[in-house]
């Protein structure tokens, strides 16, 4: 059974998102990376660069798959975890502490009101299966 | 077996086509033929080959060069030729290896971290190279060189022709033969790569490390593309020179001149492109037990993953071809490559000294060059070489007026190691004779 | 058998290295002629600046012997056509003819140069011109061009032709609010990849619960009035014929757009229908599928195109055309998409060709049409009892079966796939098409007899049983290679695509080469 914590807010593309201070961090989750099998590769944006609502950021590949990855909330990259280069499988032993992906500033924090609490999260995917 | 599957005729397996497009009599196909007909027939129509009989100094993107009587042999190992695209590692070690031993080898050859498992030539691989230039930089101008490859240029222009990408042409120098820096003056932050041949299509040699400057100040990527592979045994390679990719047609390397096919593209590049690259890949890798073997890699670049975001459609490629090239490599060895080399350079050169004392004959290009070189004719080239071919039975070279009508005198010699010192006299006796 | 036997892990076949670590310094496998001309010293002739430095360090130094041993050996880790049936769904592994390489090896053809006058390369050409009214004739479609070197090669140059004749008929504005492809979500990664190239962007049309395109809603995308096309394979990816092609012509047509077929499957077609009847407009075939020239580990291939009349301008220069009895080569076709390859394609390969049409002949032809499909129907009865079969359609030459039955004891379709191997089969098509889950697709072709389908029938049960009965035996397949599974996210995460000689003492040995 996928992990769901919940302190954090769910996509139904399969990221998570938490909140610190103005800050987002956003990563994909449990179940995604477990659909994803052994990640390989995770290609991630450049500092700065800006993004709306549903915009792909990116994109996690396995070794036979390869999935677009998209910002639930519009924003602008303060930070990349630039060790995924070196141990991509981070993603898979640890989706929701050393596998983040970005941080971001976000433009309009009321988006994130709009994103599934932990428990809506986990219908969805029940529900997809 | 009808019976079994419960279909009552043979006709009845093709139940789910509609009638009206079923075919009611037989193809207008010949009938089948025996292997002894099969073969006189073949036979038959390669003796109005009559090209293929001939000394020949053609070049020009495909070139005679010996094979050792082994590469045919051991790439006709049904275990090779029939085996498929090694999907399935653990039954398709051999080819795998084969393949890794390929990249190695094109590696050190041009001087470059990574090479594919191969293109179909050198054509699509210097287009895929322009592709390539474009995602990496994502800029959409490319400048070539007017010394490529006619053909070679041809090709760049259909695959770029929906692709967003504006070709530009750099002039060669017309007393050196070559592409001077100057000629890429063009250059902006909007252009993705210079593209350049060399040996080029004159045969002369580029100032490779000067145009890779050029390329580099602008942000720009250098591609150098050669067709005439057995120069990587002589010629300080591109990678040394500083290219961001290199192409080539890998023939030259035990690959039969065949009427132009199968032949083979290589394509290398830096480990910073790794992901970046078109066509297959094969790595190491272990088993659970720790043995070491190989497998198709970073295959989240290719078609059958991503689709249309691919870095390339390539899927079937130029397996056993690039086997060929491997066995021919490893077998003429590291010392075996130079020696040829030396032997094309130093036979060209003598050609080309020879010919040049013909008062008909002079040699345009003051340029270096390392097995071919243009010939300028005191007369029209066409009718010249069809007479050479005709009354001395030899192909003296390529007339560049098939390319450029404004050059109706000029053709181009290939001399490789393949010609004997008589054929090469022979070819300056009968080119002095017919320009008396 | 004694037990005294120990296993022997050092043999050397397995344990042959990679050319590299063979190597011996002063080995030679060459001979040359001595140089002789006169001889200029090296500088004289080639700039010192331009000379290579490196005399190819790290370049092999081998025997021939060496060479010779180092080929065979490897090549017996390889699975090949020649010791048994390769049940790939839409690869068409069907017998690889010796006659056929005798072909391709005769010295008046593979010692001829591209660019020999056409005068005196005729036999050549004729090669070339029979063999396209061949394939004219058994795809019903006139127009040809044997340029193109592979499938995906054909495919490109045949969307490039939709283009090319849409900005001819519409002109450029117009074409450019037509930038639709419709691609079946069945398709071959290789479509919408080719579809790219030409600046289409991809819309993906569904099928219906039976497999087949859903006409509905090809009408609904058609409506739309921005489809350039749709790519079709037919018999599709499951292996079964598309009845309502010609309604699906139709429909395109009517909306304005060209209907493109993907000739992967063209072994359950030949002298039986034809694309070209079929209201198909362009189609590339496989040279090295439905006409038997060898995969070679990997190509050459050849991706013939074909077309009907009004796309023959389109199609890539130059044309190999006869007045008479003469061959040559036209180079007058300014509508042309221009050229997709140097010279004139895969050349051996049409030879190897042109063979296998000649040895079949019409009656030939037919016979392995029927025989594929028979072969393929014989295998789907006898595997139904004990798998899954998605589709009740009557499959054509290949078929498709899921891993559903098996998957609920915890075993797929790549464990199913890696234990066959131990039953010595190549696997089949797995993970394709995308449409179905745990796909195998099934195509034995025609160059199989009723006794090796019959043992290929007898693994696949006894691996449903073991899958119930021994999970672990499927789980870790293969049991009989001489390596097992290997690990593919490592090597992907940390790439290493070349061979290095060792660093210098005290420094790291063989790194990693990318990543």
């Amino acid at each position: 059974m996928a992990n769901v914590p919940d302190n954090l807010h769910y996509s139904k593309d399969h990221e998570w998102l938490r909140v610190e201070g103005d800050t987002a961090v956003i990563g994909i989750t449990d179940h995604a990376q477990e659909q994803l099998g052994d990640v390989v590769y995770v290609e991630l944006p450049r500092e700065g660069e800006e993004f709306i609502a549903h915009d792909s950021f990116g994109s996690v590949e396995s070794v036979k798959a390869v999935s677009e990855i998209f910002t639930p909330i519009a924003g602008k990259i303060s930070e990349t975890n630039d060790s995924l280069n070196d141990e991509p499988e981070k993603v898979n032993k640890d989706p929701y502490g050393d596998g983040w992906m970005i941080k971001m500033k976000m433009t309009n924090p009321g988006e994130v009101d709009s994103m599934l609490t932990a428990a809506e999260y986990e219908d969805f995917t029940k529900a997809e299966e | 077996m009808l019976a079994e599957i419960g279909v009552a005729s043979t006709e009845k397996l093709f139940d789910s086509i509609p009638e009206n497009l079923r075919l009611h009599g037989h193809l207008n196909v010949p009938a089948a033929m025996s292997e002894l007909e099969l073969l006189n027939r073949f036979e038959e129509m390669g003796t109005r080959n009559q090209a293929a009989q001939r000394t020949s100094f053609l070049g020009g993107g495909a070139y005679s060069h010996y094979s050792p009587t082994i590469v045919d042999h051991l790439i006709s190992r049904s275990e090779f030729f029939t085996a498929y695209t090694p999907y399935q590692p653990e039954i398709s070690q051999g080819t795998l290896q084969a393949i890794f031993e390929f990249q190695t080898l094109v590696c050190q050859l041009t001087g470059m971290d990574i090479a594919n498992a191969s293109m179909y030539d050198g054509s699509t691989a210097m287009a895929e190279a322009v592709l390539m230039a474009e995602r990496v930089t994502r800029r959409r101008k490319v400048i070539v060189s007017s010394a490529v490859h006619p053909q070679y240029l041809e090709v760049a222009h259909t695959y770029v022709q929906h692709a967003g990408i504006e070709l530009q042409t750099a002039d060669i120098d017309p007393a050196s033969g070559q592409t001077p820096a100057s000629a890429f003056d063009a250059i902006d932050d909007q252009t993705a790569a210079i593209v350049i041949q060399s040996p080029n299509f004159f045969g002369c040699l580029e100032d490779i490390a000067a145009l890779a400057d050029k390329a580099h100040e602008a942000g720009a990527l250098l591609v150098v593309t050669v067709t005439e592979a057995m120069s990587f045994g002589l010629l300080k390679s591109p990678g040394a020179c500083g290219a961001d990719i290199v192409v080539a047609e890998g023939q030259s390397f035990g690959v039969p001149l065949s009427y132009g096919g199968p032949y083979v593209g290589l394509f290398a590049t830096r480990d910073k492109y790794a992901r970046q690259i078109p066509g297959r890949l094969v790595g190491e890798a272990y088993d659970q037990q720790g043995r070491r073997g190989f497998v198709l890699t970073l295959a989240t670049r290719e078609q059958h993953i991503r689709r249309e975001k691919a870095t390339s459609n390539i899927c079937t490629n130029e397996g056993l071809i690039a086997l060929c090239a491997t066995i021919y490599l490893e077998t003429m060895g590291r010392h075996g490559i130079q020696d040829v080399a030396k032997q094309c350079a130093q036979k060209a050169h003598y050609a080309a000294r020879e010919i040049g004392k013909i008062s008909g004959c002079s040699l345009p290009y003051s340029g270096p060059f390392f097995n071919e070189f243009v010939v300028r004719a005191s007369t029209e080239a066409v009718p010249l070489l069809d007479k050479l071919a005709r009354e001395k039975g030899i192909d003296g070279g390529i007339a560049l007026s098939r390319f450029d009508a404004n050059r109706p005198n000029d053709f181009l010699v290939c001399v490789t190691e393949t010609n004997t010192r008589a054929q090469i006299d022979g070819l300056v006796e009968g080119l002095r004779a017919l320009t008396r | 058998m004694s037990s005294n036997i120990t296993k022997v892990t050092t043999h050397i076949n397995p344990n042959e290295q990679l050319i590299f670590e063979r190597s011996q310094e002063g080995r030679a496998g060459y001979s040359l002629p001595p140089l002789d001309v006169d001889e200029s010293s090296l500088d004289e002739i080639i700039p010192s600046e331009f000379q290579r430095d490196d005399d190819l360090a790290g370049m092999p130094e081998v025997t021939e012997v060496d060479v010779v041993r180092h080929f065979t050996r490897i090549s017996t880790w390889n699975y090949s056509i020649d010791q048994g049936m390769y049940p790939l769904g839409s690869c068409t592994m069907k017998y690889n003819s010796r006659l056929n390489e005798k072909v391709a090896r005769i010295a008046n053809f593979a010692n001829l140069h591209p660019l020999a006058s056409e005068a005196e390369s005729q036999g050549a050409l004729q090669v070339i011109y029979e063999l396209q009214q061949h394939l004219a004739e058994i795809t019903g479609l006139p127009g040809i061009s044997l340029q193109p070197a592979a499938g995906a090669h054909g495919e490109m140059t045949g969307i490039m032709i939709v283009r090319a004749f849409i900005d001819a008929r519409d002109g450029k504005e117009a074409s450019a609010r037509r930038r639709t492809m419709l691609i079946p979500d069945s398709a071959h990664g290789t479509n919408p990849a080719s579809a790219h190239l030409s600046g289409f962007t991809v819309k993906t049309i569904r099928s219906t619960a039976a497999g087949l395109t859903d006409l509905d809603h090809l009408r609904e995308l058609c409506a739309h009035g921005d489809v350039a096309g749709l790519m079709l394979t037919n018999p599709n990816t499951l292996g079964m014929f598309e009845k309502n092609i010609q309604e699906i012509c139709r429909i395109v047509h009517d909306a304005g757009g060209l209907v493109y077929m993907d000739g992967a499957n063209m072994n359950a077609l030949v002298g039986v229908a034809r694309p070209g009847d079929m209201g198909v407009d362009v189609i590339h075939l496989n040279l090295h599928k439905t006409f038997s020239t060898p995969h070679g580990g990997g190509g050459p291939g050849s991706g013939p195109c074909c077309c009907v009349k009004e796309l023959e301008p389109f199609l890539p220069v130059p044309r190999v055309v006869r007045t008479d009895e003469v061959y040559a080569l036209d180079f007058n076709c300014p509508q042309s998409i221009g050229r997709v390859k140097a010279f004139f394609g895969n050349y051996g390969m049409m030879l190897r060709a042109l063979a296998y049409i000649l040895t079949h002949g019409f009656d030939g032809l037919l016979e392995a049409t029927q025989a594929a499909v028979l072969n393929a129907r014989y295998i789907a009865h006898g595997l139904m009892p004990d798998y899954e079969k998605p589709f009740d359609g009557d499959p054509m030459h290949e078929v498709v079966f899921t891993d559903k039955r098996q998957s609920r004891k915890g075993v797929h379709t790549l464990d199913i796939a890696k234990r066959l191997i131990d039953y010595g089969f190549h696997p089949m098509t797995i993970y394709f098409p995308l449409i179905v889950s745990g796909a195998m697709l099934i195509e034995p072709t025609e160059s199989v007899g009723r006794q090796e389908l019959d043992q290929f029938i007898e693994a696949m049960r006894s691996i449903a049983q073991e899958a119930v009965a021994d999970p672990e035996l499927v789980l870790n397949a293969p049991h009989t290679t001489r390596i097992g599974r290997l690990d593919e996210a490592a090597a992907a995460r940390k790439p290493v695509l070349r061979w290095k000689p060792a660093a210098a003492p005290g420094a790291a040995a063989t790194g990693s080469s990318a990543g």
